[in-house]
């Protein structure tokens, strides 16, 4: 028998099972901050968001050009990676298939890149389609910088790990290249409702 | 003996509360019946487990407070309202729970006597606690290595070991403690009263050569503020060791 | 609890008992070189997160990802190749 500490109950982890909540989390209220390294500092006058690779002409948006691009609000449930859940997220940003407009590729995968090197990868069709949005505001208000802002990737229907904080950008690629966890245990695809944690699951 | 920092297979063990003393309102410290400890150095710290019933598992470090001249290892814990352990650690758990740990753990932040140089100490909030293993492994060593603590806390009620700094320094003339408050100071109040700066550095801290062995502990940004002002006193940031506590966990 | 942000970096004292787990031997006062800029430093110098997926060791003087280590099912998943060469002190 292992050895439980007395009387130890650990946080108030609403592990109650839901249709909402992945196998193995539990629900937050808080937003815990999590961060692989230094928050970038980010000078807004010389942001863009771009998407390049396998494109014929890459696209650039500076912040104020970023910012009139059409938007939706949206509201989420997220999933870390780490267990915790949070229902009901509200964010507002630009729809992948809005940047994604006009664009001639054929790319099936993409990485999308951060300020401070942080790199995730997907199959373009993950981030397509309603399933992905570059977001800005989160509960109202400008993204928080420990939370990702000034703009942030969004990608729900996977761990929060895919939803790369301080993203600059997206590159279309012909061949699958895992990303900066994915590359080091964590797994390629990242699906909650299926559990996809960690190599091998 | 001079024990190295070799560790044999660093392995969880069982110890058994023996005793806890409040320290403050919001810390206390715990000794703890370890079997089959090993000795540690001043400066080392174990990592503490806790396990729930349904298996949920929680784990942090704590800074051994103890001499390595004491029979039992006594960690230093600060309770943090919103934490996960401390709470558990100061507040629920009594003298004959068990408590898993494993340990010690460190050998880069560590002191031993006797001491070849004057010895700097300063320390942040529960930072001071390995700097008290320290000061207490120097004492039962009657070591007389100059020391001297810079120690900066929030209030005076938050001065953590405040009357046994006091007791010792009184018996041994080469242990200087230095108090800073940076909240609210006592009427009467004859230490700092403010965050650390250039000037206090430059009233408490040796000169430069030869350069003291300097231990830094606390919180992220203030263990950052410190080395920072040192070296901008000449200090060879080689002889400047730091641990960062940090806000993690709680 | 607000926290600075700046107190999310801890060192590589913080992952003592975890390098330890894994290499069977102290390992804070090993010397890292980076791979990135080529800073020597003993991994208790060294900048560490641990607030993620995974534990990120970073160098102190240019920020490059020294180390990776994550866990999970059982396993750990190391990258060191940010560290062009560890020193380490043989055991007494």
């Amino acid at each position: 028998m292992a050895f439980i500490s007395r009387g130890f109950r650990g946080k108030k982890r609403d592990t109650a099972s839901s249709s909402r909540v992945p196998p193995g989390q539990h629900t937050v209220n808080d937003f815990p901050v999590l961060s692989a390294g230094p928050t970038p500092r980010v000078d807004l006058a010389k942001w863009t968001f771009t998407i390049n690779g396998e494109i014929d002409q890459p696209k650039t948006w500076a912040w104020d050009e970023f910012k009139s691009l059409p938007t939706e609000d949206i509201t989420v449930d997220i999933h870390c990676v780490t267990k915790w859940s949070k229902l009901d997220t509200a964010w507002k940003g630009v729809s992948v298939d809005t940047l994604m407009e006009g664009v001639d590729t054929a790319a099936e995968y993409v990485v999308a890149f951060s300020d401070g090197g942080y790199t995730t990868n997907m199959p373009l069709d993950e981030i397509t389609d309603h399933k992905a949005w570059v977001v800005y505001e989160y509960a109202g208000q400008p993204l928080h910088p420990e939370h990702g802002g000034p703009v942030r990737l969004l990608v729900p229907h996977l761990y929060l790990w895919k939803s790369a904080k301080w993203v600059r950008g997206l590159t279309l690629k012909n061949q699958d290249e895992p990303g900066f966890w994915e590359s080091n245990g964590y797994n390629n695809h990242g699906d909650p409702w299926r559990e996809e944690r960690y190599w091998g699951d | 003996m001079a024990r190295g920092t070799v560790l044999g297979r660093l392995g969880w063990k069982i110890g058994e509360v023996a005793e806890i003393t409040a320290e403050t309102p919001k810390v206390s410290s715990i000794a703890i019946d370890v079997p089959d400890w090993q000795g540690h150095l001043a400066g080392q710290h174990v990592d503490v487990r806790l396990t729930a019933e349904d298996g949920y598992q929680a784990q942090r470090s704590y800074s051994i407070a103890s001499a390595p001249e004491d029979r039992r290892v006594t960690i230093t814990v600060e309770r943090l309202d919103d934490g996960e352990v401390s709470p558990y650690l100061v507040g629920e758990l009594s003298a004959r729970d068990k408590i898993e740990l494993r340990g010690p753990i460190g050998g880069f932040f560590v002191w031993r006597a006797p001491g070849d140089r004057p010895l700097l100490l300063i320390a942040g909030g529960s930072g001071v606690v390995p700097l008290m293993a320290m000061i207490r492994h120097r004492a039962a060593a009657r070591d007389r290595t100059p020391v001297r603590l810079l120690y900066s806390s929030r209030t005076f009620e938050d001065v953590i070991y405040r009357e046994q700094l006091e007791r010792l320094a009184a018996e041994d003339p080469s242990l200087d403690v230095r108090h800073t408050l940076t909240r609210s100071h006592p009427d009467g109040w004859r230490g700092y009263a403010r965050r650390l700066d250039s000037q206090m550095i430059d009233d408490v801290a040796w000169p430069a050569q030869p350069t003291p062995a300097v231990f830094i502990c606390g919180p992220t940004s203030f263990v950052e503020a410190a080395a920072s002002l040192l070296v901008e006193h000449d200090y060879d940031p080689g002889w400047i060791k730091t641990e960062r506590f940090g806000a993690t966990g709680g | 609890m607000t926290v600075e942000q700046g107190d999310m970096k801890l060192d590589g004292n913080a992952i003592g008992g975890l390098l330890a787990e894994i290499f069977n031997m102290e390992m804070t006062t090993a010397e890292g070189t980076c791979g990135g800029c080529g800073a020597v430093n003993a991994v208790g110098r060294v900048d560490v997160y641990v607030n993620a997926p995974g534990t990120v060791v970073r160098c102190p003087a240019c920020g490059q990802v020294l180390m990776r280590i994550v866990r999970g099912r059982g396993r750990y998943w190391i990258d060191l190749s940010g560290i062009r060469c560890l020193e380490l002190v043989e055991p007494a």
